[in-house]
């Protein structure tokens, strides 16, 4: 029971030794602590890990946290299948990643603060994973979007840093708001928070409706969709993915580990969680695959023309949480979890790629570091990070036999079987599979093919990145290659899908039917499609590389509107932002000059009105006085005697 | 006796009279004081007056030196025109 309370604990203990002792006494030892902490929950998840794979699934109760009549919330943990691999998933992505940022935040005045933030936010992703209860998994799902916000604005001094986090955090409350009302919605109608009774009960209100507005909505349905709103603030789906591009303004390792590895998927871990729930709904079930496959095709066009490095990785990480969705949605809730687990390997391979470019160019003086217009040629300076690099993108793209392939096209095939909407579906996944192969290419070529566009003065300057870097990222490389090879599909390997079978306990087996041809089908269409995006890339950035350029003035409304992401964001801030800005200037000046100074500013003013009055008393003339004082007298002889 | 000396010190404008006036109003108490203990047969009347000769002392010689240190500053002695005391 210890151990598994340590497992979050740890990070915790690291986060206030930093936080309290860090700006004095710690200073740039802060990795001292956070690494030997992160390190040993991740040697704990391991263990907990085998726990489970032995058929100890562990559901405790630590402490009681709230008790107030019928209402009983503790915190508690449920280790099963679907909690470990997301244990294993987290902690050791933390650990490289906090070895990673070792050599990343190097120098930086914030170092001790920068690792008391990341072991915080560990601390609430455990506990997010680990929860038994959904109060806990709530905590734990506001706490990293806490965290998240103070490492996005985490170089505050940068106004653009600071918006970001701001803007993270509000568009998150939007989707948090549902999430809330989900959870007092279950709690209302199940009389508990705990998933094994929840879940338990989860059959005998199927049926039920509940009036809302005059409509008669389905019970199940209605608890589905307020989660799911959380789900899509805080995986970033479509309408409230804008924050996490913009959240690209936080320090590098932040945006592997929050914004792409762990915080992010979240949302598809607390879908499958509810998996009982959502099983029961199939509106919410389309409602999931078809935000899914829309946001995953979405992101990914957007992500064509982008020309900052972290942003093209932020939009890819976009389109493939839609993927997940897209999983999930259509019932295959382990190939969600699946993708989410090689994903998290190969994306935070990418960012740190990216980071370890930025790094680079930073130190040699660049001044528009992460714009790939005036990278190229780092090939032959920076080896190792081009050969991770690579790596990750054959994985992302589905090339065969890398992990990305196993998880994508098990997606893909559950689509496929998943009706005419499955179908339609499938069609938009392999489409952004396609997009996916060309921007992850375009990047490869404009960053480290080609020569060099910065100036020459810098271009002597970089040089590959030191190898506290660039280890994390070879085992991060590995598990890029590697992580696939538990879920091999039955097609290739009788009883290949090992994660499958795993996660099966919890997550159920998907349905589904199909012939060997539909399939061989499927993982060629994806073959293709990856190839393709790779061909395109190669004939667009390498062969003939004013194409581009020509294609975006043949082109141009296609191109602006891309470029400027769809103009959502212009979108939302003169239908959204600006509206409330206005009407909170408005009343701003109206509550705040009329009401609160009103208080403020009115009481010493009614004090000093009385005391002019009454100063006028004070005559300065001892005659008056003594008047006074006389008639004082007699009156109080006269009340006594007249008492009497 | 009393009478005389609250009319005085609400009438007068001299301070020095003013300060007589208390003075007498002092010592109409006192006398009263002394023929009722006599009337009543008690000692405590009397000892009451020891009292306030020593408090009309006192209150006569602080209230006669405030006033000669007014005196020094402001050539007055007219209630009147005192007024610094005014808010």
């Amino acid at each position: 029971m210890l151990k598994y309370t340590l497992i979050p604990l740890l990070p915790f203990i690291s986060f206030l030794v930093n936080i309290l002792f860090g700006r004095n006494y710690i200073k740039d030892k802060a990795h001292w602590i956070a690494v030997p902490a992160v390190a040993g929950s991740f040697l704990l998840a391991v263990s907990a890990f085998f726990d489970v794979l032995g058929g100890n699934n562990v559901n405790i109760n630590i402490y009681s946290w709230i008790v107030s009549g019928n209402f009983n919330v503790s915190v508690g943990f449920l280790i099963d299948q679907l909690s470990a691999i997301m244990l294993i998933v987290v902690t050791s992505i933390s650990t490289l990643i906090f070895i990673y940022s070792i050599g990343y935040m190097h120098g930086d005045g914030g170092y001790y603060r920068f690792f008391a933030y990341l072991s915080l936010f560990v601390f609430s992703m455990l506990m997010l994973v680990m929860g038994n209860n959904f109060l806990v998994m709530y905590f734990g799902w506001e706490a990293v979007g806490l965290c998240s916000y103070f490492l996005i604005g985490f170089w505050f001094h940068k106004k653009s840093a600071g918006d970001a986090g701001k803007k993270a955090f509000i568009v998150n409350r939007f989707g948090d708001f549902g999430f809330g009302l989900g959870v007092i919605l279950i709690y209302l109608t199940f009389g508990s928070l705990e998933y094994m009774q929840v879940f338990d009960k989860a059959g005998s209100i199927a049926g039920q409706t509940i009036n809302l507005l005059g409509y008669d909505v389905s019970l199940v349905t209605l608890i589905c969709l307020l989660l799911f709103c959380g789900a899509v603030g805080k995986s970033a789906q479509i309408p409230l993915h804008v924050w996490l591009p913009d959240a690209m303004e936080g320090p590098t390792p932040v945006s592997a580990l929050i914004h792409a590895a762990t915080m992010v998927t979240a949302g598809v871990f607390m879908v499958a969680r509810c998996n009982p729930l959502f099983s029961m709904s199939h509106t919410a079930m389309n409602t999931v695959a078809i935000v899914g496959g829309v946001t995953a095709i979405f992101a990914a066009t957007i992500a064509l023309v982008q020309n900052d490095i972290k942003r093209v990785i932020a939009y890819s990480t976009v389109s493939q949480l839609g993927y997940m969705f897209l999983a999930l949605g259509v019932g295959a809730y382990s190939a969600g979890i699946f993708h989410l687990y090689t994903h998290a390997y190969f994306k935070a391979l990418l960012f740190l790629g990216s980071g370890s470019v930025i790094h680079a160019l930073h130190h040699a003086g660049h001044h528009d570091e992460q714009n790939m217009q005036k990278m190229g040629g780092l090939k032959k300076y920076m080896p190792i990070t081009y050969k991770v690099f690579i790596l990750a993108t054959l994985s992302i793209t589905g090339i065969p036999f890398f992990s990305g392939f196993f998880s994508k096209d098990e997606i893909l095939w559950r689509a496929y079987q998943g009706g005419d909407l499955g179908k339609f579906l499938w069609l938009l996944a392999a489409l952004a599979a396609l997009l996916t192969a060309f921007y992850s290419w375009r990047l490869i070529f404009l960053t480290f093919h080609g020569t060099f566009r910065g100036t020459h003065e810098q271009e002597h300057h970089i040089h590959e990145s030191p190898p506290v870097i660039t280890v994390p990222l070879m085992c991060l490389a590995f598990g890029a290659v590697f992580a696939g090879y538990v879920g091999i599909p039955p097609i290739f390997l009788e009883h290949g899908d090992r994660i499958g079978e795993f996660l099966a306990p919890v997550l159920g087996h998907p349905e589904g039917h199909g012939s060997h041809a539909e399939e061989i089908f499927v993982i060629l269409v994806s073959i293709v499609v990856a190839v393709m995006g790779w061909l395109i890339a190669y004939k667009m950035y390498i062969r003939n590389t004013e194409l581009p350029q020509k294609m975006e003035t043949r082109f141009p409304g296609i191109h602006r509107v891309l470029f400027n992401k769809y103009y959502i964001d212009e979108l939302y801030s003169k239908t959204i932002v600006q509206p409330v800005l206005k009407a909170s200037d408005k009343i701003i000046l109206g509550f705040d000059t009329y009401i609160i100074e009103g208080i403020v500013n009115g009481v010493p003013e009614l004090i000093g009105a009385f005391s002019r009055k009454f100063r006028e008393v004070q005559t300065g003339m001892l005659s008056n006085y003594a008047l006074v004082m006389a008639i004082g007298a007699v009156c109080i002889v006269g009340i006594w005697i007249f008492l009497k | 006796m009393f009478s005389i000396g609250v009319f005085g010190f609400l009438a007068r404008r001299n301070l020095l009279i003013i300060f007589i006036s208390i003075e007498l109003m002092l010592n109409s108490v006192n006398i009263s004081l002394v023929a009722f203990s006599h009337y009543l047969q008690s000692m405590r009347g009397q000892i009451l007056v020891f009292f306030v000769i020593t408090v009309a002392a006192a209150e006569a010689a602080i209230g006669l030196a405030i006033l000669i240190a007014y005196y020094k500053n402001n050539p007055t002695i007219k209630v009147d025109e005192i007024n610094i005391l005014k808010g």
